[in-house]
């Protein structure tokens, strides 16, 4: 365990010194739908370290898609503050945003929303477009992001002639290519099945070790127990922050039956299903 | 320029919905095609009446008997015709014509019908460029000796002579026998009165003497109309103010009198044809506009379903990184390229409709494609596509990232 710590610096005690990502102080962020206030986000703090594997969980209406919005940039919040990279960004016009977007944020869809009828590697280069990036430079960084995930060899396909799990890698390809701050994405399985969605959880895991910022969004907890520190949110709140302090593991030992690596975090099997509420289930309720 | 870095993410979104392009270039294709070849149609009239008109020589001005009160009797004689031809007191009026016409049985061994016989001078020849086919017009000795010679129209020689060589043969106009002495060119062109290849020329005394007696005003026998060719086209507004005032004063109008005749002059005639067939152009040019509106209109509508089926892909552009801006642009673009591909193609169209119409026997003119109705087409099209783009765009670009996103 502490040899896969040490490989690159960027886990377990050392996450405390490390410069923050992403910093959340006192956010809230009120909708008004008719006549009632609904409170999304209640007065949130949260502060993310470079190199962090983080899972956001929560039911439908617990304020997790809330909060991923405002982390994406792609939302001001009604008041608090919240600074990436020491930027402070929540009085940014949206010109502004979409700009911070670009430079900091790499999306991953549930549904990967890639063009239709184009090829990965333009696919990739969608950013870049945004950044500006010369045309030249731009192959070069997309051919690198495709060769990340390991897709270089399909560069010249279209989405209709990828698996699901190929092209929720060319969306991943895509995320990282203009080299975020964070890589932000949303129930990134959701639409896989069991096989393709290890894959995709295992480049997050290379990811993770090669020092990138990773935040999930999700209610699948077995998806959520493959991060490194778990938040859940509830009723717009953070009702844990939960540093599993066990080895992130690669899916494969997951698969495998790695438990006994897993020193004090929760273990895989019946006891996370009542420990924590699955979607749809408001067991806080009853709780 | 910016605004070049998305023409490839035009050119990629037209090429990725090739039928739902095909399709909203319709409108603006059927629209400018019709534009160019009704304008077409407007400009070939136009130049088809003003070559029938300047054929007949644009110098020409007619003195017609009667004015614009109505009076029963003419007044226009021989004798103001003769007053008129004096070129020592009125340079400007070079050949002066005089003309009576009335309607004579024409016969010849069992072969008969009705005619416009027309009484004139040898100088008609000269005015109206007559040319023959055979034989010759009458000189002036032959009409001041009064002779019985009669020079056919195209049609009246074949009604009564068929294939026969009528040059030397005689003909009978009502009960008078007269020498066939020429035949004119068939010209086929209709004018006012009737076509030229229906009418029979005599010299003009024979015609208002012996065959239809005609009316005396003041001694002078009355004439029908008088035909002037104007020394230069230069000198027909002086031209005209001279023949009025000279009829006037011979027919002893006073200040307060209207004209007892009335000059038409060809440049006229052709200022209202060019107006007519202007008037022509425009109508037809206009049917063609709105038919382009609606292209526009199908445009506008065809991009906004694009709008809402690429929900999701402006979401996704705007989450990395596309600002409002390269929204509205990407759109504005594309629309421009689809309005002007749809331009180029109708106007592709329109020359093709021309060549068609032009093999058409039974076309009597051209359609005329002016360039300047290309720039017009095209400038048209690019326009159709800002305007008709604009609003798509603007929704576009007043997406939400978050509900776009989430859109199915």
């Amino acid at each position: 365990m502490m040899n896969t710590n040490g490989r690159n610096g960027r886990n377990g005690q050392t996450i405390e010194q490390s410069i923050p990502v992403i910093e959340i102080a006192n956010m809230t962020k009120i909708y008004q739908m008719g006549e009632t206030a609904v409170h999304a986000l209640n007065d949130i703090s949260l502060t993310i370290n470079e190199g962090e594997y983080v899972a956001i969980i929560g039911t439908s209406g617990s304020g997790k898609s809330t909060l991923m919005n405002m982390i994406g940039l792609l939302d001001n919040p009604t008041s608090g503050s919240y600074r990436i990279r020491g930027t402070e960004t929540s009085e940014l016009s949206q010109s502004q945003m979409a700009d911070l977007r670009n430079k900091e944020i790499g999306f991953v869809f549930q549904r990967f929303n890639l063009l239709p009828r184009t090829n990965a590697r333009r696919q990739v280069e969608l950013p870049l477009f945004y950044a500006g990036t010369p045309g030249g430079k731009a192959v070069q960084m997309a051919r690198e992001a495709l060769a990340k995930v390991k897709l270089d060899d399909r560069a010249d396909h279209r989405p209709d002639e990828l698996s699901g799990g190929q092209q929720q890698r060319v969306a991943i390809a895509r995320a990282l290519v203009n080299n975020p701050s964070i890589l932000l994405a949303d129930e990134p399985t959701g639409a896989l099945d069991s096989k393709t969605g290890d894959e995709v959880m295992g480049l997050f895991y290379d990811l993770h070790q090669q020092g990138m910022t990773l935040i999930v969004v999700t209610h699948d907890n077995d998806i959520a127990r493959q991060a490194k520190r778990i938040v859940t949110l509830r009723d717009g709140k953070i009702i844990s922050d939960e540093r599993n302090g066990h080895t992130v593991l690669h899916p494969a030992e997951w698969a495998r039956g790695g438990d006994e690596l897993v020193t004090n975090g929760p273990v895989k099997g019946e006891a996370i299903a009542i420990s924590l509420p699955k979607e749809g289930e408001r067991v806080y309720e009853s709780a | 320029m910016r605004a070049l870095r998305y023409f490839s993410v035009a050119v990629d979104s037209i090429v990725a919905h090739k039928m739902r392009a095909v399709l909203t270039m319709l409108g603006i294709i059927i629209g400018v095609a019709a534009v160019l070849s009704t304008m077409g149609i407007g400009s070939g009239a136009a130049a088809s009446i003003t070559e029938s008109i300047e054929s007949s020589g644009t110098n020409l001005l007619t003195v017609s008997a009667g004015g614009g009160g109505g009076s029963s009797a003419s007044t226009l004689t021989i004798a103001d015709a003769t007053a008129l031809a004096n070129s020592k007191a009125f340079p400007d009026l070079a050949l002066v014509a005089p003309q009576y016409s009335e309607s004579a049985t024409l016969t010849q061994s069992g072969e008969e019908g009705t005619y416009q016989v027309v009484g004139t001078t040898a100088t008609y020849a000269d005015v109206t460029s007559l040319d023959m086919a055979s034989g010759a017009f009458f000189t002036t000795e032959q009409v001041e000796n009064n002779e019985r010679v009669v020079t056919l129209g195209w049609n009246v020689a074949s009604d009564l002579f068929g294939s026969a060589e009528p040059v030397g043969q005689t003909v009978r106009i009502n009960t008078n026998l007269f020498e066939v002495i020429g035949v004119l060119e068939e010209v086929g062109t209709v004018s006012r009165s009737g076509s030229i290849d229906d009418l029979v020329y005599v010299p003009i005394e024979v015609a208002q003497g012996l065959l239809f007696n005609a009316d005396r005003y003041r001694g002078s026998y009355t004439v029908s109309t008088i035909s002037i060719q104007v020394a230069s086209s230069e000198r027909i507004d002086a031209a005209e103010l001279q023949i009025e005032q000279v009829l006037r004063l011979r027919h002893g109008l006073g200040a307060d009198d209207e004209n007892d005749f009335t000059i038409s002059n060809q440049a006229d005639i052709l200022e209202m044809a060019s107006e007519v067939s202007g008037t022509l152009t425009v109508l037809l040019g206009g049917i063609g506009a709105i038919s382009l509106l609606v292209g526009g209109i199908g445009i506008m509508n065809i991009m906004l379903v694009s709008v809402t089926e690429r929900t999701r892909e402006i979401g996704l552009r705007k989450a990395v990184g596309a600002h409002n801006s390269d929204i509205l642009l990407q759109f504005l673009v594309e629309a421009l390229l689809l309005t002007t591909m749809g331009g180029l193609v109708g106007i592709g169209l329109s020359y093709g409709v021309a060549f068609i119409a032009g093999a058409i026997p039974a076309m009597t003119f051209n359609i005329v494609i002016e360039p300047w109705t290309l720039t017009l087409a095209m400038g048209v099209s690019a326009a159709s596509g800002l305007l008709f783009g604009l609003y798509p765009a603007m929704r576009a670009t007043q997406l939400d990232p978050i509900e776009a996103l989430r859109y199915e």
